[in-house]
């Protein structure tokens, strides 16, 4: 066999490079590939949690007419994550004379290994993506249902009545609204007929009106029911009652001091920032900025479309932000309601109308979009990046 | 030994090791977080073994779903905290004849087959891995489970007698999967009709109002 020398995969990279350049890539190469997206992955674990702590602060200090951190690090107090940091690593390791120990001990791992594993199939921009799995959708969305189990964890053995109340309502809380939020997530995929993250967002190239959130009434009406349901999954205001202050001190984190406390922290603002990347990915136009240009397959663009992502998602994490400081706590029944009594049923008529729509417009309109390009016409057009290079594979990043 | 076999050991090791774990402890959620370790590093093989979509299954059923649903039923039942589950010799006793009995007909299963034919037959099938895309190395295997579910199946020949074209599985898992929903009402109803308050115990709950 010819020895390829076009590496599409890192791992292939590392084969070519550094060993036997003839086989396939062998398990050394793979691991060291591995290492590699791991720790890029981790720089998108910490950087966002400490850029969006620093804007919560920032922002919470406008909307309450202060001026939020103003010491550390310049005008702004760019370097309060890092101040925050620092100060809660010197803190002591508490761990409460009621509480299990070990259970104590584990819960925030088990948190943080979920949002952090939640990153591993979310694309970055064209093929930048850890492992692009066929079924990546529905990884992700399995990942991120096992935060609750650490929470329940946490509170459960806090051996605190607040963090046991906590835990209940989270628990009752992110298992209700699981499931309008998959519905509203399944209504994008109905259009674009693939779970593979990175073939949604890639069928969303081209103008603004191509983006799946402008494909049909019932996607547009998906996106803002996936948008509270995401907010209520990451236990964000209004849906904060988990940790409501007012009631019940912290909640499940009542008991956590120190690094563990900032464990759960990073957690939540990481899994924003993947609620946001999904919501980005499914309804508007992953990379894409909704023009046709810059649409070629060269790396630049690749870092233009990661940039865009970026900040598509960051503008959802900052919506979150400020739903969070403009809008009082509802009651944990009222909760409860709005899930069960009016999303659920939302979601699943939306999915009905997502289901039948393409078929009715097919015999009405003979096309299945009012705005945009119809998918099948993207998907025949000669396509700006062959997808057998990226689809499926770990590609370089 | 190489890096693939040292990897599906430290994941059957966990796997067996958290089993362990949760018949020895005697602490409910204990053994519920043992549970954890074990479902995930199952999940885990299922991964490495390129089956990603049952691996995900994997974690969202039993992982996600089943261990809420186990916390939940625990902390609303539990009498106190920390709840110790003590069991008798005689239990212990059937545990493991159940579990004895299981693992040889796992082990008769597995040795009544010629892993070393079967070894032959797919490598004699199966092309060498090209460098590039790779659907089987990169665990797609969704697809053929979809199609198959749809009653497509691109691996056979459905024109060969014995491989006629079928419905495919979506017809029964509906079925079964609606069956599941019927069960769960059944069983919420069942639950919310013995508990019947009394009209004063009603107007209690009201005025001590929500949390």
């Amino acid at each position: 066999m010819e020895p390829v020398l076009a590496a599409q995969t890192l791992a292939e990279f590392f084969q070519q490079y550094l060993f036997d350049p003839e086989s396939a890539p062998g398990f050394l190469a793979k691991a060291l590939a591995a290492l590699i997206h791991a720790l890029l992955l981790g720089c998108f674990f910490g950087l966002p949690g400490g850029i969006f702590i620093w804007g919560e602060r920032k922002i919470a200090g406008r909307i309450q007419d202060r001026l939020g951190p103003t010491r550390v690090g310049g005008r702004f107090g760019w370097l309060q994550p890092l101040a925050d940091g620092l100060k809660l690593v010197q803190k002591e390791d508490l761990v409460p004379k009621p509480a299990d120990p070990l259970l104590f001990r584990m819960a925030p791992y088990i948190v943080l290994v979920a949002s952090f594993s939640a990153l591993m199939v979310l694309p970055f921009s064209d093929g930048w993506v850890a492992v692009a799995l066929d079924s990546g959708l529905f990884l992700i969305f399995a990942v991120l249902a096992l935060e609750v189990v650490g929470v329940i964890l946490g509170g459960y053995a806090s051996g605190s009545k607040w963090a046991l109340l906590g835990a209940m309502r989270e628990a009752a809380q992110m298992v209700s609204y699981e499931i309008p939020m998959s519905i509203c997530a399944v209504v994008p995929v109905v259009a674009a007929g693939t779970l593979n993250l990175g073939e949604i967002a890639r069928m969303q190239s081209g103008w603004i009106t191509n983006w799946l959130i402008f494909h049909d009434p019932f996607t547009f009406c998906a996106f803002f029911v996936y948008f509270a349901c995401a907010t209520a999954s990451c236990k964000r205001a209004p849906f904060d009652l988990p940790e409501a202050e007012s009631e019940l001190v912290a909640g499940f984190m009542t008991e956590y001091s120190g690094m563990r406390w900032a464990l759960f922290f990073l957690a939540e603002y990481t899994s924003m920032f993947i609620v946001s990347g999904i919501a980005t990915v499914l309804f508007l136009g992953g990379w894409h900025l909704g023009l046709p240009v810059l649409e070629s397959a060269s790396w630049p663009v690749h870092l233009i479309g990661m940039c865009v992502f970026l900040l598509k998602a960051s503008v959802l994490v900052i919506v979150q932000i400020w739903v969070r400081w403009t809008l009082p706590r509802l009651r944990i029944d009222q909760v409860m309601m709005a899930c069960l009594k009016y999303l659920i049923p939302i979601s699943c008529v939306l999915f009905l109308g997502a289901v039948l729509w393409p078929v009715t417009m097919a015999q009405v309109l003979h096309r299945t979009t009012l705005l945009g390009q119809p998918l099948g016409e993207r998907a025949a057009a000669p396509a700006i990046v062959a997808p057998e290079k990226t689809a499926g594979s770990r590609v370089k990043r | 030994m190489t890096g693939d076999q040292l990897l599906f050991a430290i994941l059957a090791l966990t796997a067996c090791c958290g089993a362990v774990a949760v018949v020895i402890s005697q602490n409910v959620v204990r053994m519920a977080f043992w549970l954890i370790v074990s479902l995930s590093a199952t999940a885990g093989l299922f991964f490495s073994l390129h089956a990603d979509f049952v691996g995900a299954v994997q974690l969202l059923v039993y992982v996600g779903g089943t261990l809420v649903l186990l916390i939940f039923g625990v902390m609303l039942t539990a009498s106190g905290p920390f709840v110790r589950i003590r069991t008798t010799l005689a239990e212990g006793l059937l545990g493991a004849c159940v579990g004895v009995a299981l693992l040889l007909t796992v082990l008769s299963g597995v040795m009544g087959v010629a892993w070393d034919r079967v070894a032959a037959h797919q490598t004699a099938a199966t092309p060498p891995p090209q460098p590039g895309f790779n659907p089987a190395e990169e665990g797609n295997t969704t697809r053929p489970l979809g199609l198959s579910l749809l009653g497509l199946r691109p691996d056979k020949d459905l024109r060969s007698p014995g491989n006629e074209p079928s419905t495919g599985y979506l017809l029964p898992f509906e079925i079964v999967s609606v069956h599941l929903l019927v069960v769960l009402i059944g069983a919420a109803y069942l639950a919310r009709t013995k508990r019947r308050a009394r009209p004063e115990a009603i107007e209690g709950t009201d005025a001590s109002g929500t949390t």
